[in-house]
């Protein structure tokens, strides 16, 4: 004989007999792309919200200052592999933190130092201290409060905008004057909307000592996004001058630790290392304590990191729940191709041979999953919006995830098909035929 | 149709032969082990172009087991079979499914058209495997439709139909890629005898009008006489062959 078969069957041929088989059994085929559906669903909607996650957080941390570099006075481990672990820059004390003396504290003499060696390099560096948090009581609204003592370079580093009056300035500072920066959401609840809240007072209770503060400027609020939201209570931030909040805490004339703001940006690595090296050197001969320098950035991509592997990790857990999806695909492909038995039987004597019947219920398998996996992308591209929503942060579908999954769903159709489809291949058609 | 080119070059396909050629032809089930069953023992048949054959006998004589390698469903066990030319024991399967597509048109007694599926597809089903493009699928089925007298019920489905309806549709399915020989088992079984009487009278036509092969495997003697040839087929031998009156029935 020649090697002239019969022709294969057009896709187009295949995909319409899928259609006209899942057709004829619309609830069955709804009941079995469930499974594709939540699968795909799921795993888009967590990749989203993951995805919008780390775009809030890096937001947030980005509107704190990514760049700053935070210099703080760090322990000297008993042994060099001791208390501090150092994990992506960010160190971790692993024994509980204790205060340092009042000598081992950094100085403004050392900032003084710093500022002269490193000139231009260095844009702003804020100091502050803060007072505690503290209540603010005043007719029957009562408000929480966290008061830090800040210094002129303070709204550079934090980027603190003045939307009234103005900022501390020197003679507040020099006069340990009480004055205060608030925001404007703690103003109005305050005093309502319509006062001018400059010139006005408030006693805020700290520590069982209560103080009063004049209002000189007034700054947005920030909620601070994402990170914030999970914070249980909303305390209010008002500022006031470093040297009235180290006066009315008695505390000593140095800081545990400071912002540095560099002027380039590009140049971040090579900044830090230099400042922690220069106030490292003053530490030298101190027994217990060193300083450190770390940045916003460094801890991001920690943060970030750690984000897209419990992404990853609940994602594999929703892959799971696809498993299952296409096990529901098989069960069904397996049960449809004995009902049909006789129109395989009859197909076969009619001419179609095995990789024909093979092709058509791959296709059919194929097309199940298709759709599943298509209504699945929308359903999870619409909860994963809603959630990033919540969020507050609007992250669009990952195009990488969503091509995957359309991908992914034709795979599962052709593995979880391929099984029944070749035992429906290989159907002998006379016992198919006597098929009751 | 189109079955000449496909089977070019087979062995022995020469115009004027035979259509069907069966030489000691032997069907063993189970060969090899204890419940060996040996079906068909030895049989020799010719059908030539243009017969109207009948094959006749009791369940249990072989008539299931003749009819699936006539049909190219099964593959003699010893012996040799012919069909048209081309050399069936030897095929491949999908061989054999291209000499089922090309070379046999099957009407069955319980009609096995497609469930869910106009009666206009189910004609066209043999064309699909056939790779002949849709609209002259769709064409060659309107024409066969209009043949067996089902024109007006071409978007019908098979639950919608009677039972006489339905076989009339089996046969223009049987006959959608031109088939050499019409195979015919038990094609009234199910059917009362005035939808019998439709039934044959296509298959006559058939006979008459287009000088189609058909092989018609029956226990009904009175359908059996209308043929031109009667075989007997009893415990897997043919015990007597003879000739038909090859007229219509009157029932």
């Amino acid at each position: 004989m020649s090697g002239k078969e019969v022709a294969p069957v057009g896709l187009l041929d295949n995909i319409r007999m899928a259609f006209a088989s899942l057709w004829a059994n619309k609830m069955r085929a709804v009941l079995t792309m469930l499974g594709i559906i939540i699968g795909i669903g799921s795993v888009i909607a967590i990749v989203t919200v993951g995805d919008s996650l780390t775009g809030s957080i890096s937001d947030s941390m980005q509107s704190l200052g990514a760049g700053n570099i935070t210099v703080s006075l760090s322990q000297k481990s008993s042994d060099d592999d001791g208390e501090a672990v150092m994990m992506e820059g960010v160190s971790i004390r692993m024994f509980g933190p204790s205060r340092p003396a009042d000598e081992d504290l950094l100085t403004d003499d050392m900032i003084a130092e710093y500022r002269r060696a490193f000139g231009d390099r260095v844009a702003a560096v804020s100091r502050s201290e803060s007072l505690g948090s503290g209540t603010v009581t005043q007719k029957s609204t009562s408000l929480n409060v966290n008061i830090t003592g800040a210094d002129l370079d303070y709204p550079a580093a934090e980027g603190l905008e003045i939307t009234n009056g103005r900022f501390l300035n020197q003679n507040d500072l020099d006069g340990r004057k009480k004055v205060c920066v608030v925001t404007d959401e703690f103003a109005e609840k305050l005093f309502g909307e319509r006062t001018d809240p400059i010139g006005k007072s408030f006693e805020a209770a700290v520590n069982g000592k209560v103080y009063t503060f004049y209002i000189v400027g007034v700054t947005p609020y920030d909620d601070g996004g994402a990170v914030a939201m999970f914070g249980s209570d909303v305390s209010y931030p008002v500022y006031i001058p470093l040297t009235t909040a180290k006066k009315l805490a008695g505390s000593a004339a140095g800081y545990q630790s400071f912002t540095v703001v560099g002027s380039s940006a590009g140049e971040n690595a090579q900044f830090l290392s230099d400042t922690e090296s220069f106030f490292a050197s003053y530490y030298t001969r101190n027994q217990s304590w060193t300083v450190r320098a770390s940045s916003m950035e460094s801890m991001m991509s920690t943060v970030t990191e750690m984000i897209s592997t419990v992404q990853l990790a609940i994602a594999a857990i929703a892959a799971i729940s696809l498993l299952v999806g296409g096990i529901g695909v098989m069960n069904i492909m397996m049960v449809s191709i004995t009902e049909r038995t006789r129109e395989i039987g009859t197909r076969k004597a009619l001419g179609a041979p095995g990789y024909a019947i093979r092709l058509q219920f791959i296709t059919e398998s194929v097309v199940i999953c298709l759709i599943g996996g298509v209504i699945g992308i929308v359903l999870g591209v619409i909860l994963g919006a809603w959630g990033a929503s919540l969020l507050g942060y609007a992250a669009k579908p990952s195009l990488l995830a969503v091509t995957a999954s359309v991908g992914f769903s034709m795979a599962i159709g052709v593995f979880f098909g391929s099984y029944p489809a070749s035992k429906a291949a290989k159907l002998d058609p006379i016992e198919a035929l006597r098929y009751e | 149709m189109m079955t000449r080119e496909l089977f070019e070059g087979c062995t022995g396909g020469a115009a004027g032969g035979p259509l069907i050629a069966i030489r000691s032809l032997v069907k063993t089930y189970y060969a090899g082990r204890p419940n060996e069953l040996e079906i068909l023992h030895g049989i020799d048949l010719t059908v030539w172009p243009g017969e109207f054959v009948a094959i006749v006998g009791e369940s249990g004589s072989g008539k299931s087991t003749m009819m699936n390698i006539i049909g190219a469903l099964d593959r003699p066990t010893r012996g040799t079979y012919h069909l048209d030319g081309v050399d069936v024991e030897k095929a491949t399967d999908p061989q054999l499914s291209a000499i089922r597509n090309r070379k046999i048109g099957f009407v069955f007694q319980t009609f096995n058209l497609i469930g869910r599926t106009t009666a206009q597809k189910n004609v066209e089903l043999p064309m699909l495997y056939a790779g002949v493009p849709a609209r002259r699928r769709a064409a060659r089925a309107r024409e066969l439709l209009q043949m067996v007298g089902m024109s007006d019920r071409a978007k019908h489905q098979p639950s919608e139909l009677s039972g006489g309806q339905k076989q009339r549709v089996a046969i223009a399915r049987a006959m959608a890629c031109d088939p050499a020989l019409l195979l015919a088992d038990e094609p009234t079984g199910a059917l009362d005898s005035q939808t019998s009487r439709t039934v044959m009278d296509i298959f006559h036509d058939l006979h008459e009008q287009q000088g189609k092969t058909v092989v018609l495997i029956t226990h009904n003697p009175e359908l059996a006489e209308e043929c031109g040839r009667i075989l007997t087929l009893k415990d897997g031998r043919i015990i007597s062959e003879r000739k038909g009156s090859g007229a219509r029935g009157t029932a």
